[in-house]
C-alpha cells in the first residue's frame, strides 16, 4: 500500500512553488493518503497481463503534415500576460527565490 | 601545488558522457503550426498551443518523427516499435505551459554506436561511442535577464521571455558511459560531436550550427584514480557551443576535478556552465532530481507506434555515411588527408564534389574553392558560395583545361563574375580575356623579344633553357598576359633550335 508522508507533500508544494501552511500540509496529507488507497485498490484488480493505461482509445500515429500556418500577433499573444516589456512576457526575477 | 592536465591524467582516469541537444530544421514546430525562423521578432513565432493556453491541443510534426527515425537509423540504433511522450514538470518560466513534453522511459530509439577516429601518438585511433537512446522534445523559450550587473540570471530584477523558440523540435542523444579514452578524451569528446554534426548535416535534418545553438553539447565527466575501475561523482557541463569549446570543456574539467580530489575535497554532483570567453566553468543552478520532474505520459499525445513498412522507407532514403563518403571521394580525387581535411573544415566539401560533377578537375576545385575564392569571402567575411555559384567555377575551371582561359585569365574571370558582370562567358567577352592562342600573334611577339634581348637569345640558343625565362616574360608582357606560358615557352623554344 502507497503512502504519502507530509515531508513529500511539503516537497510537491515547493516544487510547484506554492506555499502552504502547517493546517494545510496536515490537511492535505491526509486527502491524497485517500486518493492513493483509491489507486491502490485499482492496482489490485489489474493483472500482469494488463499494460499500464496512459491513453484509453487504442489510437497511434496521430500526426500532422510539416506545415506553417499563422501565429497569434504578439500582441494577441502578450495579451493575457501579466505584465509585458519590450514584446516580451515579464516575469519575477527566477533566481533568489527560497 | 596544483596538478596540471599531464599530471591529473597519470592520476585519474576519465569517463565521459556527452548529451547532443539538436534543433530539427523543420519548417514548423514540434506540437503546432508556428513558423521556427532564428533570429524573428519576439513573440511572432507563437499560439495558444505553444504558450499553453487552456484547451489547446498538440499534434506531433510528422517530419520530425521521421527526422528522429533518421537520426537513429544513421547512428545504428534499434527503433523502437511503440514509443510514448511525456510531460517533464518543472517550474522556470521557459516553457509557458510549466513542463517540457519530452520522452522519458519510452525513447523512439535506442542502443546505437557511432565510430569516430583520433589521431592518437600510435597513429589514427577509432573509438567506438555507444548511443543509449536518441529521444523527441520541444526546444525552451529565451529568456533575457534584466537588472543587477552583470546581464546574467544572477541579480537579475525581472526576466523578459521570448517563445518564439519554445516548441521547436528537439532530439536528444545521449551516448552510454564512454570508459577507457585516457589522456584522449577530449580529443574523442570533440571527434564525436564533429562526426554527429556530419552525420546530421548528411541527413539534412537540422542547420547544425553550434553558433546559433541549433546543436548543443552538455558534457558529462567523472574522474577515478587510476587502475580502481570505480566510477566518480560526475559533473555536467552546459553551454558548450563549440567543437574547441568540447574539447576545452572536457580537459578543463579533467583538471578541476583532479585538483579537487588532489586536495581531499569531493565532487559535487552538479550542473556547471562553460564561459567561452575564458574557457572556465561555474556552477549552475541546482538542479531537480530526476523524480523532481514528476514524468508522466502525455494524455493529450497519442503513442508513436512506427510499424517497418514506415521504418524501411526511410531507411532507404539515407544517405552515403559522411566518414565512407569521405574515403571515397579521398581516393577517387587522389587527394592527400590533410586536403580532404581542410576542404571538410572549411565545408567545401559539397561544394567541390557539385563542382567535379560539372566536369571540372578535381585539384583544380579543390585549390580554386579554397584558395582564391575562400581568400576573397574571408576579406569580406562571407560564404564562398554566396560570393560565386558552382557552375560558374566549373565552367572557369573547364576553359582552364581547354586552354582557352589561363590561371591569370581566370582570376580575373573569378574577379567579373563576383563583381556582377555576369556569367564567366559574358565576363570573357565583356573584359576581351581570351587566350592568344593564334600562333601567327603569338610568333610575332616572340620574334620582338628576340629582337630586344638578342644576347639572352643567343645564351638559350647556346643550351642555357632557364634564360629562356626572361623572353617569356617579355611575351607575357606584349601580350596582356593572355597568352598561355606553357605554349609560348613550347614555340620559343622550337624557334631557338631548343
Amino acid at each position: 500500500m502507497s503512502a504519502i508522508s507530509r515531508e513529500e507533500v511539503a516537497n510537491l508544494a515547493r516544487l510547484a512553488r506554492i506555499e502552504m501552511s502547517d493546517a494545510e500540509l496536515d490537511h492535505l496529507s491526509g486527502e491524497m493518503q485517500v486518493i492513493l488507497g483509491a489507486v491502490a485498490r485499482v492496482q489490485e484488480v489489474a493483472s500482469a497481463d494488463v499494460p499500464p493505461t496512459s491513453h484509453p482509445i487504442p489510437v497511434n500515429n496521430v500526426v500532422r503534415e510539416d506545415v506553417v500556418i499563422p501565429s497569434l500577433s504578439p500582441t494577441d499573444a502578450l495579451s493575457g500576460a501579466p505584465a509585458s516589456s519590450e514584446q516580451r512576457f515579464k516575469v519575477p526575477q527566477i533566481l533568489g527565490e527560497a | 601545488m596544483s596538478l596540471n592536465y599531464d599530471q591529473a591524467i597519470e592520476k585519474y582516469e576519465p569517463t565521459l558522457g556527452l548529451e547532443v541537444h539538436v534543433e530539427l530544421n523543420t519548417k514548423s514546430k514540434m506540437f503546432c503550426g508556428c513558423a521556427t525562423e532564428f533570429g524573428a521578432e519576439p513573440n511572432t513565432q507563437t499560439c495558444p498551443v505553444c504558450l499553453g493556453l487552456p484547451g489547446a491541443l498538440p499534434v506531433v510534426n510528422k517530419t520530425a518523427i521521421e527526422s528522429s527515425i533518421l537520426i537513429g537509423l544513421a547512428l545504428n540504433c534499434s527503433i523502437a516499435p511503440f514509443s510514448r511522450f511525456a510531460r517533464k514538470n518543472y517550474f522556470y518560466p521557459d516553457m509557458p505551459k510549466n513542463f517540457q513534453t519530452s520522452q522519458y522511459d519510452e525513447p523512439i530509439c535506442i542502443n546505437g554506436f557511432l565510430d569516430v577516429e583520433i589521431e592518437s601518438d600510435e597513429g589514427n585511433k577509432v573509438f567506438r561511442i555507444e548511443i543509449e537512446r536518441v529521444h523527441m522534445e520541444e526546444d525552451t523559450g529565451k529568456s533575457l535577464h534584466v537588472g543587477g550587473s552583470t546581464g546574467r540570471i544572477h541579480g537579475a530584477e525581472y526576466s523578459l521571455l521570448d517563445y518564439n523558440r519554445a516548441g521547436i523540435p528537439l532530439v536528444e542523444i545521449v551516448t552510454k558511459i564512454v570508459p577507457n579514452t585516457g589522456k584522449y578524451a577530449p580529443q574523442v569528446a570533440r571527434a564525436y560531436v564533429a562526426a554527429l554534426r556530419d552525420i546530421l548535416r548528411g541527413l539534412k535534418v537540422s542547420d547544425v550550427k553550434m553558433e546559433q545553438g541549433s546543436l548543443r553539447c552538455d558534457v558529462n565527466l567523472s574522474l577515478a584514480p587510476s587502475g580502481s575501475g570505480e566510477l566518480g561523482t560526475r559533473s555536467e557541463t552546459k553551454n558548450v557551443n563549440s567543437l574547441r569549446s568540447v574539447e576545452t570543456a572536457v580537459s578543463g574539467e579533467i583538471v578541476r576535478q583532479a585538483n579537487r580530489l588532489q586536495s581531499g575535497e569531493k565532487i559535487v554532483q552538479e550542473t556547471r556552465h562553460f564561459l567561452e570567453e575564458s574557457g572556465e566553468t561555474r556552477p549552475g543552478r541546482s538542479k531537480e532530481k530526476a523524480e523532481d520532474y514528476r514524468y508522466f505520459p502525455e494524455p493529450d499525445l497519442v503513442p508513436v507506434v512506427p510499424d517497418n513498412k514506415w521504418i524501411d522507407e526511410l531507411r532507404k532514403t539515407l544517405p552515403e555515411k559522411p566518414a565512407d563518403r569521405r574515403k571515397r571521394l579521398q581516393s577517387e580525387w587522389s587527394v592527400p588527408e590533410k586536403e580532404m581535411t581542410a576542404m571538410v573544415n572549411a565545408e567545401l566539401l559539397d561544394t567541390v564534389e557539385e563542382t567535379v560533377k560539372l566536369g571540372a578537375d578535381p585539384t583544380k576545385a579543390r585549390s580554386w574553392w579554397l584558395g582564391e575564392i575562400s581568400r576573397i569571402a574571408n576579406e569580406r567575411d562571407v560564404v564562398a558560395t554566396e560570393l560565386i555559384s558552382v557552375t560558374a567555377v566549373a565552367q572557369i575551371i573547364n576553359l582552364i583545361n581547354q586552354g582557352e582561359l589561363t590561371d591569370k585569365l581566370a582570376r580575373q574571370v573569378v574577379d567579373g563574375v563576383i563583381a556582377g558582370e555576369g556569367t564567366p562567358a559574358e565576363v570573357i567577352s565583356k573584359r576581351g580575356l581570351k587566350v592568344v592562342s593564334d600562333d601567327g600573334a603569338l610568333m610575332k611577339a616572340i620574334e620582338d623579344a628576340i629582337a630586344a634581348q638578342p644576347d639572352t637569345a643567343e645564351r638559350v640558343r647556346g643550351g642555357n633553357i632557364p634564360a629562356a625565362g626572361a623572353l617569356i616574360g617579355a611575351v607575357m608582357k606584349a601580350t596582356g598576359g593572355q597568352a598561355d606560358a606553357a605554349k609560348v615557352r613550347e614555340l620559343l623554344l622550337k624557334h631557338l633550335g631548343q
